[in-house]
C-alpha cells in the first residue's frame, strides 16, 4: 500500500509544488494522477521514487517510510518499483537486452535467470527481434516499450509511469496503455501521471486530480475534468 | 560477490570499448601525463648522477711536512674519520704519491728524467678527504686549522679551491632545487589535466548514472565499472608511453652522454626496465583509478 500523508513540497523562493497532499493507493489499483502542467504530478512521482524529499509530511510504501530512507537504503527500495518516463531514460550505450538485464543485474539475479526472463519480457512487449539493437536505433514507441520491459522485468509491486505517452503518436500511445493495463491485470499496482484526457476517460479507473499542488478530486471510475 | 565483480568488470570493459573517441582522447591525455612522469624519473636520475659526479670531484687534500711520521698521519686520519662530516679519508704516502705522479706523466720524458736525477722524493704525504655533504668542507678545513694539526701540515687545498668548491656546491644546490620544483610542478600539471579529462568523461555520463540509480543500482555497482575503466585507461597509457619512451631515450642518450659522461640514460633504462615500467604502470593505473573515484563522487551523493 502507498500512503501520502499531508505531504508538502516547497522549492526555493517559496514555490509550492505540493500542498498538504494526502491519498492512499491499495495494492493492485490502477490510479491516474491528472492535472495541468505544473499541477504537481511529476513531483508526486519524484517523491514516490525517492528522487526528492518532501518538505513536510510522510510517504509510505508497504514497510518503507520513503522520506526517511537513508541514501544506502534507496537502491534496495527502488528495486520494488518500476518507473517509466516520458523521455524513456534508457542507457544509450547498452543494447535492448543489456538495458533490461541491468535491472536484474543490480538486484544480483543469476545469469541463467536473466537469460530466461529478458527474452520473455521482450516478447511480451513485442520487441524480441530488437534484442541486440541500441536505443538510438529504435523508434519512440519501441524505446518506451523497452522502458516498460525494464520496469516490469523485476516483477515490481508498483509501476509508476510519468507521462509515458507524452512523446508518442496515437498508435504507440494505445500500445503503451494496453501494456500498462496488462501489467495491472498481472497484479502490479499502476500509478499513471498524465495530462491526456482521452486516455484517462477511456481507462475508467480511479483518478486523482491535482490543481496548484492540491488534490481537488479523488474519484473511483473518475474522469478528466479540470475547471 | 564474484557475480557482482564480474559484472562490474564486464561493464567497465564494455564502457571502455563503446566510449570510442572519448576513450581515445582520455588515453591520449594520460599518455602525455605518463611521458611527463617517465621523463621526470629519468630527469631526476640524470640530475642525481650529475650532482653525484660533481660531488665526487670535490675533495680537500692535506699535505704533511716530509718529516712527519706515517703513524702520526694515520692517527690524524683516524681522528678525521671520527668526524660526522667526513665520508672517506684516503692516505697517500710519499712513495705512493711518487708512483702516481710517475704513472700520470709516464709519457713526458723531461719530467721522468728530472725525477730520476733527484736524490730525494720531493712529494709530500697527504690525506684526501671527502665530505658527506659538500657544505661541510669548511667545517673540516676549520678542524684541520687546529694548532696541533696545523703544525704538522704543509698546506690544505681548501683555501686554494674554496671559490671553485663554493661554485660547485652552489651548482649542486641549484640543480637539486630546480629538479624538485620541476618535479612538483609537472606532476601537478599531469595529474590535474588527467583528472579533469576523466571528470569530463564521467560528466558526459551523468544522465546515465542517474538512470542507473533510478533502476536500483547501488553506488558501488555504478562506481565499479568507472574505476575499472580508469584502470584500463591507465594500463594502456602506461604500455604505450613506455614503448614510445624507448626510441626517445635511444636518441637523446648519446647526446647527454657527450655532455655529461657520468649519465648513461640508455644503460640505466635497460638495467631498470622492469622497475621503471612498474612505476609508470603504478602511476597511470593509480591516476586513472583515483581520478575515477573522485570524479564520480559528486554524482552519487544525492
Amino acid at each position: 500500500m502507498i500512503i501520502f500523508q499531508n505531504v508538502t513540497k516547497t522549492y526555493s523562493h517559496n514555490a509550492v509544488a505540493l500542498d498538504k497532499v494526502s491519498f492512499k493507493v491499495q495494492p493492485g489499483e490502477f490510479v491516474s494522477i491528472v492535472g495541468r502542467s505544473g499541477a504537481g504530478k511529476s513531483t508526486v512521482v519524484k517523491l514516490l521514487i525517492g528522487e526528492e524529499q518532501p518538505t513536510k509530511g510522510q510517504i509510505f510504501f508497504n514497510t518503507y517510510e520513503i522520506n526517511k530512507l537513508k541514501h544506502r537504503e534507496m537502491p534496495e527500495f527502488r528495486r520494488h518499483i518500476g518507473v517509466i518516463f516520458q523521455d524513456f531514460r534508457l542507457l544509450s550505450r547498452k543494447t535492448v537486452f543489456e538495458n533490461i538485464a541491468f535491472a536484474l543485474e543490480v538486484a544480483g539475479r543469476p545469469q541463467n535467470e536473466i537469460n530466461e526472463f529478458v527474452p520473455q519480457v521482450l516478447d511480451m512487449v513485442g520487441l524480441k527481434d530488437k534484442i541486440l539493437n541500441f536505443p538510438a536505433e529504435l523508434s519512440g514507441g519501441e524505446k518506451q516499450r523497452v522502458a516498460i520491459a525494464r520496469a516490469m522485468v523485476n516483477r515490481p509491486e508498483v509501476l509508476i509511469a510519468d507521462e509515458p505517452t507524452g512523446n508518442l503518436d496515437p498508435f504507440n500511445t494505445w500500445e503503451v496503455i494496453k501494456l500498462l493495463n496488462k501489467i495491472n491485470e498481472l497484479g502490479s499496482t499502476v500509478i499513471l501521471a498524465t495530462h491526456d484526457k482521452e486516455i484517462v476517460n477511456t481507462l475508467g479507473e480511479r483518478v486523482i486530480t491535482l490543481e496548484d499542488g492540491k488534490v481537488v478530486k479523488d474519484e473511483q471510475n473518475g474522469r478528466f475534468i479540470i475547471g | 560477490m564474484m557475480v557482482t565483480l564480474s559484472r562490474i568488470i564486464k561493464y567497465g570493459w564494455q564502457g571502455f570499448l563503446r566510449n570510442g573517441w572519448l576513450s581515445v582522447s582520455t588515453i591520449s591525455i594520460m599518455i602525455l601525463a605518463a611521458f611527463v612522469f617517465g621523463g621526470l624519473i629519468l630527469f631526476n636520475i640524470a640530475g642525481q648522477n650529475t650532482v653525484q659526479s660533481i660531488q665526487e670531484k670535490i675533495d680537500i687534500s692535506v699535505y704533511f711536512k716530509s718529516n712527519i711520521s706515517e703513524d702520526t698521519i694515520l692517527s690524524i686520519k683516524k681522528s678525521l674519520e671520527g668526524l660526522s662530516e667526513v665520508k672517506i679519508v684516503d692516505y697517500v704516502s710519499q712513495d705512493q704519491a711518487l708512483a702516481d705522479f710517475k704513472a700520470r706523466h709516464a709519457n713526458e720524458e723531461t719530467i721522468t728524467q728530472t725525477l730520476e736525477q733527484l736524490d730525494v722524493n720531493p712529494l709530500l704525504p697527504a690525506l684526501n678527504i671527502k665530505a658527506r655533504d659538500p657544505h661541510e668542507y669548511e667545517a673540516i678545513a676549520n678542524y684541520l686549522e687546529a694548532a696541533d694539526i696545523k703544525n704538522q701540515t704543509e698546506k690544505v687545498t681548501y683555501a686554494q679551491n674554496q671559490v671553485v668548491i663554493d661554485r660547485l656546491v652552489g651548482l649542486v644546490d641549484t640543480m637539486k632545487k630546480t629538479g624538485l620544483v620541476l618535479t612538483v610542478f609537472l606532476s601537478f600539471l599531469a595529474v590535474t589535466v588527467t583528472f579533469n579529462t576523466i571528470r569530463l568523461a564521467i560528466f558526459s555520463n551523468s544522465e546515465q548514472i542517474n538512470i542507473m540509480r533510478l533502476v536500483g543500482a547501488s553506488n558501488s555497482f555504478i562506481r565499479g565499472p568507472y574505476i575499472f575503466e580508469g584502470a584500463v585507461y591507465g594500463v594502456i597509457s602506461a604500455i604505450i608511453s613506455f614503448i614510445a619512451l624507448w626510441p626517445i631515450i635511444n636518441f637523446i642518450s648519446p647526446h647527454i652522454y657527450q655532455f655529461i659522461p657520468d649519465v648513461n640514460l640508455k644503460a640505466y633504462f635497460q638495467d631498470n626496465i622492469y622497475s621503471l615500467f612498474f612505476y609508470q604502470f603504478l602511476f597511470c593505473a593509480g591516476l586513472g583509478i583515483v581520478s575515477g573515484i573522485f570524479a564520480i563522487r559528486r554524482y552519487l551523493r544525492t
